[in-house]
């Protein structure tokens, strides 16, 4: 993304998945929800197994913890839906992801990030965008587009979707 | 809509009018004197032609300029609306198509047109001379008002009077009678009436000519004076009258104007939705006052209840357009398709006010096309085929639409050669499609027109059989969830039935549950429910089949399809659905009733999912899939194929 490289930074929205801090931009954000009831769509990735009701529309409910290799756990009373607006295939797509927690928005300049290493990551390197370093911590912005292209199967690694971006 | 690009606006009014004369040109081509659809075409072109100069269109406005100044001479008798200039004027309305949606078009067959157009007219007008002798002076008195608003409009009386004027000799009198007092005057509005009287050459047409572009929101009143006038006496009589035309008049204009507003249709998606969402939330408000016993509040609910009850109905309604709209383009195609094969084709419709949801009838042109042209090139014979059977020359086609409870029924009936049985069956065996000598009944070996990649026509026209074949329509009618149809007999014609669900935002489901999940299946497809005995229950481990009725049905386990995990109910149920002709059992662990359901699409993300064609909201917020029955019974068929050939 070329803009972060231009102001130098980025607002983003952090949020926990399994102890580690993840980052998205804070300008695809549409809502945190508190959970709602879901509904199994039986025979679907179970990266997006399932559905909910957002203010009367159908919208998938993706669980990123899977594109990463972690466990799911049970909700708790941290769990939270984010919703983002994302173009999938050329066509805004309002998108619920799962968050063990939400923390706040905030603003990552952009010397603090760097690119994911390409050996020694326990991730696909390529669902991940840039790294970011705060306070000690490690903050991941996840690489949305090839997440979804692959819908989120952690294990494809041979093959990425689209062409490694720029 | 002040935002909308005015071009794209402009195109969208280009698009009417040239509908206009189009239907207007080929009326005409049967009354050929009528003098109002003469008018009417020559107002459509000449709208045209401003607005397209307006708007940039200077290719549009010089040629449409040509055809209007042809109509011109039409209207003023010199020449006569004759079918060649009606063929050449449509050919003409075509390019003004292009033209205006900004397609390429070739000068040189604009030029060309123009030229075909020109001799046309030629000899049209040597065909019917101008009427002879200028007929006696006639007096007339002409009275007329403007709508208040017809100023603002940019109708201006001065050019009128001036016209007249040029018609013969011309006395004026301004009527200001309905002029309100000053302080109550409103600048910008036109109280004046004009009382006319003109002695002149011409006729009572000629004067309603000044007023063509006018008419429709005036008042005007013509009327033939005997013998000499005086002003004292016009002058006397005008002013009562007048000022009674115009307070008749006011009502009406306010209603034309107000007649019909143009809004982009994802806005009445977006409506739609949130209309969704108002039923959900109120079903929701109807728990929460139900269970709580305060009298004021539930009658609120209720009164909520019915609010938002109407206000989907009216939404529905607001959806619906007239399939008119789809069966006006067809008179054309069935004029061209005449032309082309040769053939005596004469196009008849019924019920045209029947209404279907917009994009239910933009689905649906492509289909109907293709029926329709099969219909006339395959179906009808040649008039000579035609006489030698005992038949009028003219084939006849009708296009029919009903309602029926809700689905909306379309035939396609011609009462040509109908379905050559022998050729189907040679066709497929051909293909491979069936086996050579296979025992089909009537109704198997007419289905087989439907199978992807059979095509009888013996070459390929232009007309059909390119490509697109039965199939397509056939897969586009189950795309927006209908059904379709062939009865035919030999020597007596064809029918296509297509039914076709009257919008594609709302169904009648079944609402059941398997598990924990409930699930939508769409009534339509409902043949019954049955319970699943027993004995059925413990013999069906390996082959999943039911006999209803001394016939064999698959059927599925939803439980196992979805990975439900738990222990079935004691008493499961079998849906039995169809999709026309095969049939599946869907055993489900309970019938929860009727559910009316907004129909949602699934994502992106769950597009491969095929078991189900979208979700829909319930009553308490939570989700629910509707089944895709078409694809369930392509599988359960599957599945069955597989288990009879293993064991």
């Amino acid at each position: 993304m070329a803009h972060d490289e231009e102001t130098g930074g980025m607002e983003v929205l952090t949020f926990d998945l399994h102890g580690e801090t993840f980052a998205l931009e804070a300008g695809l954000v549409r809502e945190v929800l508190d959970l709602l009831p879901e509904t199994d769509v039986p025979g679907a990735a179970p990266f997006v197994g399932q559905v909910i009701n957002f203010r009367g529309r159908v919208i998938p409910l993706a669980d990123l913890r899977l594109a990463f290799d972690m466990t799911a756990e049970p909700a708790t009373v941290d769990s939270r839906i984010v919703v983002i607006e994302y173009a999938i295939d050329g066509e805004a797509t309002l998108i619920g992801l799962r968050a063990d927690k939400v923390h706040e928005v905030t603003s990552i300049p952009h010397d603090t990030t760097e690119e994911a290493p390409r050996v020694g990551m326990r991730w696909r390197q390529d669902f991940i965008r840039r790294l970011a370093r705060r306070d000690g911590d490690l903050i991941v912005i996840p690489d949305l587009d090839q997440i979804f292209a692959a819908r989120g199967r952690s294990t494809g690694a041979v093959t990425p979707i689209n062409a490694p971006q720029s | 809509m002040s935002g909308a690009d005015p071009i794209e606006t402009f195109r969208q009014e280009a698009q009417d009018l040239l509908e206009q004369i189009e239907q207007g040109l080929l009326d005409l081509a049967h009354r050929p004197g009528d003098r109002e659809l003469v008018d009417a075409v020559f107002r459509g072109l000449h709208t045209l032609k401003g607005s397209g100069a307006m708007f940039g269109f200077d290719a549009l406005a010089a040629f449409t300029h040509h055809c209007e100044t042809a109509f011109d001479r039409v209207r003023k008798g010199e020449v006569a609306a004759t079918p060649e200039l009606v063929a050449v004027v449509l050919a003409a309305q075509d390019h003004m198509r292009a033209l205006a949606e900004g397609r390429p078009a070739s000068e040189v067959d604009g030029q060309a047109l123009l030229d075909d157009l020109h001799r046309v007219v030629e000899r049209a007008g040597q065909a019917e001379p101008a009427a002879a002798a200028a007929p006696a002076l006639t007096t007339w008195r002409v009275r007329f008002s403007l709508p208040a608003n017809a100023l603002v409009n940019g109708t201006r009386p001065l050019p009128l009077l001036d016209e007249l004027r040029e018609l013969g000799d011309c006395h004026v009198i301004a009527v200001t009678d309905a002029v309100p007092a000053l302080d109550a005057l409103v600048p910008t509005e036109c109280h004046l009436a004009w009382d006319v009287t003109l002695t002149t050459p011409h006729g009572r047409d000629a004067i309603e000519d000044v007023f063509i572009f006018v008419i429709d929101d005036m008042t005007l009143d013509i009327q033939r004076v005997d013998g000499p006038t005086t002003d004292e006496a016009v002058a006397d009589v005008a002013a009562p009258t007048a000022v009674a035309t115009q307070a008749e008049a006011a009502p009406e204009a306010r209603g034309k104007s107000g007649d019909t507003v143009r809004v982009p249709a994802e806005r009445l998606d977006e409506m739609m939705d949130r209309v969704g969402e108002l039923v959900i939330a109120q079903s929701r408000l109807k728990q929460l006052s139900a269970a709580s016993g305060d009298m004021a509040l539930r009658s609120v609910a209720e009164e909520i209840e019915r609010l938002a009850n109407e206000m989907r109905d009216t939404m529905m309604v607001v959806r619906m357009v007239p399939i008119i709209q789809l069966f006006g383009r067809f008179r054309r195609l069935i004029h061209d398709l005449a032309r082309d094969t040769g053939k005596s084709i004469e196009l008849s419709t019924e019920g045209e006010t029947t209404e279907l949801d917009k994009t239910v009838i933009e689905r649906l042109a492509d289909p109907l096309i293709h029926l329709v042209r099969n219909a006339a090139d395959h179906g009808l014979e040649t008039p000579e085929e035609r006489l030698a059977a005992g038949k009028p020359a003219a084939g006849q086609v009708l296009l029919a639409a009903r309602q029926s409870g809700a689905e909306v029924l379309i035939t396609i009936t011609d009462d040509g050669r109908g379905v050559d049985r022998e050729r189907v069956r040679a066709k497929a065996e051909e293909s491979g499609l069936i086996a050579a000598g296979a025992v089909l009944n009537d109704e198997e070996l007419l289905q087989l027109i439907f199978h992807p990649g059979f095509s009888t026509a013996k070459q390929i026209t232009s007309l059909s059989g390119r490509g697109v074949g039965m199939d397509v329509v056939k897969r586009t009618v189950e795309g927006l969830r209908g059904t379709i149809s062939l009865a035919s007999t030999p020597g007596q014609g064809s029918q296509v039935s297509l039914r076709i669900p009257l919008t594609l935002a709302i169904i009648d489901g079944l609402l059941v549950r398997v598990g924990t999940g409930r699930y939508v299946i769409p009534l339509a497809a409902v043949e019954e429910c049955v319970e699943l005995s027993v004995e059925q229950d413990v013999r069906s481990t390996g082959r999943s089949v039911l006999t209803l009725r001394d016939q064999l049905v698959p059927f599925m386990r939803l439980r196992t399809l979805f990975n439900t995990g738990l222990a079935p109910d004691p008493h499961q149920k079998i849906v039995v659905v169809s999709t026309g002709r095969e049939r599946v059992g869907l055993v489900v662990d309970q019938i929860l009733g009727d559910h009316q359901t907004v129909i949602k699409s699934l994502s992106a993300f769950h597009a491969d999912v095929e078991t189900f064609s979208g979700a829909t909201i319930l009553g308490d917020g939570s989700v629910a899939l509707i089944l895709d029955v078409a694809h369930l019974v392509a599988a359960g068929q599957r599945e069955e194929a597989q288990l009879r050939a293993a064991s």
